[in-house]
């Protein structure tokens, strides 16, 4: 009998998650108060998150001349209208801030002669990226009121009458149950990857563009505790370098390479250059026959191939060893293809519903980064922006909300879940494991609910045999067994994946049109219909996912929840 | 895409196992670091810039053209040394300073 022991934690603000997100919003919070902070991370916060290897760019940022609604204009155009302006709002307000800080705590960002930072384009600037996370996690530790767990992993938020009183962790390593109680959350846990079947679904399984190891626990946590979350209809699928899935905007851009097909036709400008238009471009080349697809960069300089290099090494060093082990870039184009769809709503715009201050439905827990839903385009500095924002959110939240709260007995919190978790660690072994039921869901996922096999098609007839066939898989997932803390970890991490995948079903289907290809691709409605020119939003009750139709919230408003 | 660590280089300091963002990485009672899972990795080479002895080898699977070409990485200050040695035992060596920006 495998017994966990079980510790009591208390701090006035959980941070879920210590990615970019969560350890920007703790630095802003020890900076406006000295309230006690807690991040709570899988990982480590030294290398966790989308940010582990580096990025190669701040993509989001307002250049010189040019103003926030700049920015606004672009993400809303790029999401077809379907994005929160009055988030994409505040958040533009702050890029520039958050890029100034990073360069305070050591980033290096390109200059100009004149000391004004290098733009790369009109939304974007010049840096290392390696050591984003380092530098943030540096910071993090001077603070003396913020406390790390690192290696611990939120299985589930403790929520009573809508109200947040904390969450339950379990310790990745040791066996050890936490119970931690805090006035308010902050979810920074990032979006979901691994829904569907993978580019490379061998050996190389984990080789995808978002970190594999975000498997949306948070979202999943606030799903089952009743938040309403929003536009997971719009899923991201990324345009990358073939087998390293390493990025293309860094060839795109950096040398000036236009996509080409292998008749070495530039097909880029038949489609738009709207991100889910640039992928849509490929899929169409390919399934005409045309395939595959490239990346022109036969010719380039001497110079710039060794720049290119480089700047993978400081991002994505597998493309570099692929290069130098296959062929250059200047001796060979750069064959590109899609990735599977995730869940993510830095890139695009799915996750939490929340109020212009990041407050989710559920009262005291905030959302920020990947995570927060109807902000797309955010990326570093978004999320940055985001958590800043969401700090603001959570001391006014503090002072004044957070008086309403009844006790509650955080031992009962503790036995139930030990109960739960004990159960794992105990049953006897089954005929298949974690593993084998993460394979059938991606390919669940895959042949009906619009993954890379069907081109990212997807019709109501397949999505209702995906959600009959996931919930089958729900079920078994009661009955897994765990030999380690780790394997617990696992088991944890699938059943958030097979939620969500249950909620983005109930999404897809609900979304009767064709608003953004391949990102949402409903093969019942190839076109465009403004009758649903408004949010998707979903939440749980009695046990069934409710879909709700909600309007169109515009920049400058103060959008807030109606908390009954 | 993965890794390996070299038995005889590791001096078991941890530091691999520590920072790997999907926790793949473990120490064995003997103080050596093992890759536990080498089909979860993620690619993201922060066990490789974390070895104080360059145990750690980051080679491609052979699903994404990995060929038998790997890559170990040396910390100077701030220039990080990129060894990759090809199968046929020519080794190229890239160097990036985190100085330095990237051009594009």
């Amino acid at each position: 009998m495998e017994n966990l022991e079980i510790k009591y934690l208390s701090t006035d603000i959980l941070i879920a998650g210590g990615g970019t997100a969560g350890c920007y919003a703790a630095l802003k919070l020890a900076e406006k108060a000295t309230k006690h902070i807690m991040i709570v991370e899988k990982a480590n916060i030294k290398r966790s998150g989308c940010l582990a290897a580096g990025v190669n760019a701040l993509n989001a940022y307002i250049t010189k001349g040019r103003t926030p609604d700049f920015y606004v204009d672009y993400a809303e155009r790029d999401a077809e209208g379907i994005a929160r302006g009055d988030l994409l709002l505040t958040m533009s307000e702050r890029l520039n801030e958050c890029a100034a800080d990073l360069e305070k705590l050591g980033l290096v960002i390109l200059k100009n002669a004149d000391g004004s930072y290098a733009e790369r384009g009109t939304r974007n600037i010049k840096i290392n990226g390696e050591n984003i996370k380092p530098i943030l996690a540096v910071a993090v530790y001077e603070r003396p009121n913020i406390k790390v767990y690192n290696h611990v992993n939120i299985i589930d938020f403790i929520v009573v009458g809508n109200r947040i009183y904390g969450a339950a962790a379990v310790d990745v390593h040791k066996p050890i149950l936490y119970i931690i109680k805090a006035s308010a959350v902050l979810c920074a846990t990032g979006g979901a990857a691994g829904l569907y079947r993978p580019n490379n679904p061998g050996f190389s399984r984990h080789k995808m563009w978002y970190p594999p190891f975000n498997t949306g626990a948070g979202m999943a946590a606030g799903m089952r505790n009743g938040a309403e979350m929003t536009t997971l209809e719009m899923r991201f699928i990324a345009l990358r370098c073939k087998d390293t899935i390493a990025p293309t905007g860094t060839i795109a851009q950096g040398v000036g390479a236009k996509q080409i097909n292998s008749y070495g036709e530039v097909y880029e400008t038949k489609y738009g250059i709207s991100t889910p238009n640039r992928l849509y471009g490929t899929v169409v080349e390919n399934a005409a026959g045309k395939g595959p697809c490239f990346l022109k960069t036969v010719g380039i300089s001497d110079e710039q191939e060794l720049d290119l290099k480089k700047a993978y090494l400081n991002m994505a060093p597998s493309q570099t060893l692929k290069w130098i082990e296959q062929g250059s870039p200047q001796e060979r184009n750069v064959e590109i293809e899609g990735t599977e769809p995730y869940i993510v709503g830095g890139h695009a715009a799915a996750g939490f519903w929340i109020s212009t201050d990041r407050h989710t439905t559920i009262r005291g827990l905030f959302a920020a980064g990947d995570t927060a839903g109807g902000c797309p385009q955010k990326y570093v500095t978004g999320a940055m922006a985001e958590a800043d924002i969401a700090a603001m959110g959570i001391m006014e939240y503090l002072s004044s909300a957070a008086d309403n709260k009844t006790e509650i007995d955080y031992h009962k919190y503790g036995e139930q879940y030990k109960q739960q978790e004990e159960h794992f660690l105990n049953v006897a072994d089954k005929e298949f494991c974690v593993q084998d039921l993460e394979e059938a869901m991606q390919k669940i996922m895959d042949d009906y609910a619009g993954g890379i096999k069907t081109g990212y098609k997807y019709n109501e007839a397949g999505l209702s045999i995906a959600g009959k066939e996931i919930d089958k898989l729900c079920l078994l997932t009661d009955e897994l067994p765990a030999r380690s803390m780790h394997e617990l970890t696992f088991i944890h991490e699938l059943k958030d994946r097979l939620y969500i995948c249950r909620f983005l079903i109930e999404h897809l289907k609900a979304r009767k049109e064709t608003r953004w290809h391949s990102f949402a691709e409903n093969a019942d409605y190839p076109d465009k219909d403004d009758v649903f020119k408004e949010y998707i939003n979903s939440r749980i009750e009695d046990g069934e996912i409710k879909i709700i139709h909600r309007p169109i919230v515009k920049r400058g408003v103060r959008y807030e929840h109606n908390y009954q | 895409m993965s890794i390996t660590i070299n038995k005889d280089l590791c001096i078991g300091c941890g530091r691999c196992s520590e920072i790997c963002p999907g926790t793949l990485i473990e120490l064995t009672e003997q103080h050596k670091a093992i890759m536990i899972y080498p089909r979860d990795c993620w690619g993201c080479a922060s066990c490789l810039k974390e070895c104080p002895t360059g145990a750690v080898s980051f080679f491609l699977g052979p699903d994404m053209g990995g060929r038998g070409a790997v890559m170990h990485a040396k910390k100077t200050g701030s220039i990080t040394q990129w060894i990759i040695t090809k199968a046929d035992g020519i080794p190229v060596v890239l160097e990036t300073d985190s100085r330095a920006a990237n051009k594009y």
